[in-house]
């Protein structure tokens, strides 16, 4: 169903060269079953999951190989196919941040055998339990498909607690050459849809507005068919811009409400999910299917054929570049992600994970075609032109947080908000004297945190010292009072016994216990005098 | 297969310093040809001998400070600062005015600072600024327009009197006669002198608004500056503002006293306004960079712009204006950031 629609603007965004009809001409492609897959145990933002599996194990494909502890943020691992368990060590992945990390290495046995591990298929969902979908949402390892990773389950289930108003749908799609989300549309529309219909069902929200860039008009077309007889569910074709795929640029684009800074999509009564999240949604109650598999883009001048494949989680890039052609002559660079905000890898042996959307095969010139930053043009000094400002979604001043950080004045780079930047890259890819300004605030940003985490420990250390003062000085009080009160009842006792004395006559030769002590302290003072005497004569 | 690896984006503009500064110059073209029919070959010479020891000084002191000459001399703004400051200084001025004024553009405001990027004033107005302070006379003879009655010196004669004096073919008297202060200063003199505004319009061949030569040179460099506008070069908060605070600075005080004070027409297109506007105040280094502060920016220098001209002892005041205002920049640009997305100051609820 589409009503006109009304769409705001976020500030900046550029239009890099979109590169995406590469890899749309090509329907999706299986990959056929390769010999291992190495699964990186952690492959979200959270905690790290705990291991049910041991080296030499035969697992059936849909097994939980690692299982998530209750009220953790995390999610759990399935076995993408079936076979065994050849080693659980170190591998590299693809990270921005970690080179490696623990992997499950798994020896396909080529009969991607089930067992009985397949979980129960909910054909009838709008029937079934809410708290029965979210269990299997939990159990399902679903994560956001989207490149971040964030665990499904922790952001339905809050969702649900809380209840929302509005369901954004990302199907912008914004990052250059990436297709798998537009293929994924026009061929599994209705999946799509039923994906949604699961969260509407769940959430409740008054509306659901899918966000499509407008660059892809077969996938508005499909997803538009599909959702025709659901009223609450709104199809918008949004401008190309980059990057208004990001969730916060996207529900300013669909709703004109910005999430605070700091704050979260929830805040706005808002929950937005990736499309191919929801898709992923659907085979897990619907099929029964946990997230072992994604729809990943094989692309780039560095590649025979460029297309999209769907493949098992821990395929090693290798493979999938098989699938696709094999390597080009140009292929000098892999990124997996987009050319704005992907990452390079060093080794095609780095397996795909569940955030994987693009592996980008190309040649530096290529990527650079339109111009040639990192290459052969050479770094300039900035001249505060503005256009780094103009381009910022986020509304910052790259070219002050620039300066303050090339004088490691990193306060002031706090002060102007580094914090809210979200390394889209537009600076970048606008400024004309080809500063790598990204880099800088990755630095920057790693820097404040190392200052922050020097702070904290200062604080603890200052709170510890500040408790021992406090804990001497409440011991100090402690003793102080038993000491009066000790006095007091001391007093007491003298009173009473003053009392007493003059009760009984006055005369304290009748006291026994005044006696004892006074013949007491005439023994110690003999026993004093006496030891005097003898050391005087010892020497 | 192993791959080398490298940090996003990997992909960028094809824009570069360069060709932002190849477009101020194509921008120029309008406003330096208007000036060479009023003036003839003097403007020329100015600023190709200008681009000269510009790009001298500029090799001397990359050289002296040890970085790159290649990137640093096709980068082009050497090129442009020569040509601003060129436009500038009269017609058929003594070559070592250029050449004292270059040096303290060049060497002094711009490489001494730290070189392209981090000089706090704009280098083409301080050299005019100390031109003006020391060297008075050379700075304020203008020649006639067309000079004697349509006559302008040939090439020949023209290097000449630039290298050689005016002494060569004339005599203290003659050329005193054939140059003259601009409108802009002329008009000063007058009102100083006791006139009325509008007497001195009627009684001087001073065309429409602002004098012959200059209404016609102002207007092409409006036309410059609206087409780098166009192009995105520039933006339009400094020229815009600045040219609307003077405007109204005007306005006020010609609506208070208007037989002692020029019109705001007048203020707009004499003297260096539209080439301060547009090209001058807008240099981006020294410049403010923040929207907010763009707009403060460019109104108080027209602000001052008006006070200078007004209550100053200098026949101009953008140079002024702007380097006041450069000074200032960094404290604007700190009060000024804008509001950040999400941030919660503006929005209530
Ligand atoms: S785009 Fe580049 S040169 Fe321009 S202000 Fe930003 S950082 Fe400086
Ligand atoms: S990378 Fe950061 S500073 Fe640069 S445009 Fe994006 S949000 Fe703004």
């Amino acid at each position: 169903m589409s009503k006109e629609q009304k769409y705001w603007k976020f500030h900046g965004g550029v239009h890099p060269e979109f590169h995406k009809k590469e890899s749309t001409t090509r329907p999706i492609a299986t990959l056929k079953l390769p010999k291992r897959l190495i699964i990186p145990i952690q492959q979200h933002i959270g905690a790290i999951p705990e291991l049910l599996v041991k080296k030499g194990d035969y697992v059936f494909k849909g097994q939980m190989i690692a299982q998530m502890h209750k009220d953790q943020l995390g999610s759990t691992l399935h076995a993408p196919s079936s076979g065994t368990i050849a080693s659980i060590e170190k591998h590299s992945i693809p990270h921005p941040s970690t080179l490696e990390d623990l992997c499950i290495e798994l020896i396909l046995d080529g009969q991607d055998d089930w067992g009985d591990c397949q979980l129960e298929a909910i054909k009838d969902f709008e029937q079934c339990d809410n708290t029965k979908l979210l269990e299997r949402i939990e159990n399902a390892g679903l994560v956001g498909l989207g490149g971040a990773a964030f665990p499904s389950f922790v952001k339905v289930n809050s969702s649900v607690k809380q209840g929302i108003e509005t369901l954004v749908i990302n199907a912008a799609e914004c990052e250059p050459y990436i297709t798998c989300d537009d293929l994924l549309m026009r061929e599994r529309a209705d999946e799509i849809i039923d994906g949604i219909r699961i969260l509407i069902k769940l959430l409740n929200p008054k509306q659901c507005l899918i966000g499509i860039e407008d660059n892809k008009p077969e996938a508005i077309a499909a997803i538009q068919q599909a959702s025709k007889s659901f009223d609450k569910i709104q199809v918008c074709a949004i401008p190309t811009l980059y990057p208004s795929g990001g969730e916060k640029q996207l529900i300013k684009i669909l709703t004109g409400k910005e999430v605070a800074v700091g704050g979260i999509a929830l805040d706005l009564g808002i929950l937005c999910h990736n499309v191919a999240t929801c898709c992923a949604m659907y085979k897990a109650i619907v099929k029964g299917e946990p997230l072992i598999s994604r729809i990943v883009t094989i692309t780039g001048d560095g590649v025979k054929q460029p297309k999209n494949i769907e493949a098992l989680i821990g395929t090693p890039v290798s493979d999938l570049v098989a699938q696709a052609g094999g390597y080009t002559s140009k292929a000098q660079r892999l990124i997996m992600g987009g050319p704005m905000m992907g990452i390079t890898l060093s080794n095609d042996n780095t397996p795909m994970v569940k955030a994987s959307n693009c592996f980008l095969v190309a040649s530096t010139a290529s990527l650079q075609q339109a111009h040639s930053i990192h290459a052969s043009q050479a770094q300039m000094p900035c001249i505060r032109c503005g256009k780094c400002m103009q381009a910022c979604p986020a509304k910052l001043l790259p070219q002050q947080l620039y300066w303050h950080t090339q004088a490691k004045d990193f306060e002031r780079v706090a002060e102007h908000k580094l914090n809210s930047c979200i390394e889209c890259g537009c600076c970048d890819f606008v400024c004309p004297s080809h500063i790598p300004l990204v880099s800088y605030f990755r630095f920057a940003k790693s820097e404040i945190r190392a200052q922050e985490k020097l702070l904290e420990k200062s604080n603890l250390s200052r709170k510890r010292h500040e408790f021992l003062e406090f804990r001497k000085a409440r011991e100090k009080q402690e003793r102080d009072e038993k000491r009066r009160k000790h006095k007091e009842a001391l007093q007491k006792k003298k009173a009473a016994m003053a009392a007493k004395k003059a009760a009984n006559g006055g005369t304290s030769a009748n006291d026994p216990k005044a006696d004892a002590i006074k013949a007491a302290l005439a023994r110690v003072k003999a026993k004093k005098i006496a030891r005097e005497a003898q050391v005087k004569s010892g020497h | 297969m192993e791959f080398e690896t490298d940090s996003s984006p990997f992909t960028g503009s094809t824009s570069n310093i360069a060709s932002i500064m190849r477009q101020v110059l194509y921008a120029l073209i309008p406003g330096i040809a208007v000036m060479f029919f009023f003036y003839g070959w003097g403007v020329l010479i100015n600023i190709i001998l200008a681009i000269v020891i510009a790009l001298s000084f500029e090799v001397i002191s990359l050289w002296l400070r040890k970085r790159p000459i290649k990137p640093f001399l096709s980068d082009y703004s050497a090129v442009v600062t020569a040509c601003l400051f060129a436009l500038t200084i009269p017609p058929l001025a003594p070559w070592w005015i250029l050449m004292v004024g270059l040096f303290f553009a060049i060497v002094i405001a711009k490489h001494l600072y730290g070189g392209l990027g981090y000089n706090p004033f704009n280098p083409a107005m301080i050299g005019f600024a100390v031109l003006i302070v020391s060297f008075p006379l050379q700075m304020t003879q203008w020649i006639q327009p067309h000079f004697m009655d349509g006559y302008l010196p040939s090439l020949l004669e023209s290097l000449h009197i630039v290298f050689n004096g005016f002494e060569v073919f004339y005599n203290l008297d003659q050329w005193d006669a054939m140059t003259m202060a601009t409108p802009l200063d002329d008009v000063k003199i007058e009102l100083k002198a006791g006139h009325y505004f509008s007497e001195i319009m009627q009684t001087r061949p001073y065309g429409l608004v602002s004098g012959k030569a200059w209404e016609w040179i102002s207007l092409s460099y409006l036309i410059g500056g609206l087409w780098l506008l166009y192009k995105g070069i520039i933006n339009w908060r400094i020229p815009v503002s600045l040219l609307f605070a003077l405007a109204m600075t005007a306005t006020i005080f010609g609506w208070i006293e208007p037989d002692t004070h020029p019109s705001s027409l007048f203020h707009l297109f004499s003297g260096a306004t539209m080439l301060g506007a547009f090209f001058i105040a807008t240099d981006p280094v020294s410049a403010s960079t923040t929207p907010r502060g763009q707009l403060f920016y460019g109104a108080s220098i027209g602000f001052f712009i008006y006070v200078i001209r007004t209550w100053g002892n200098y026949p101009d005041a953008v140079a002024f204006s702007v380097l006041i205002m450069n000074m200032s920049v960094p404290m604007i640009d700190y009060f000024t950031q804008p509001r950040v997305f999400g941030a919660k100051s503006e929005k209530k609820s």
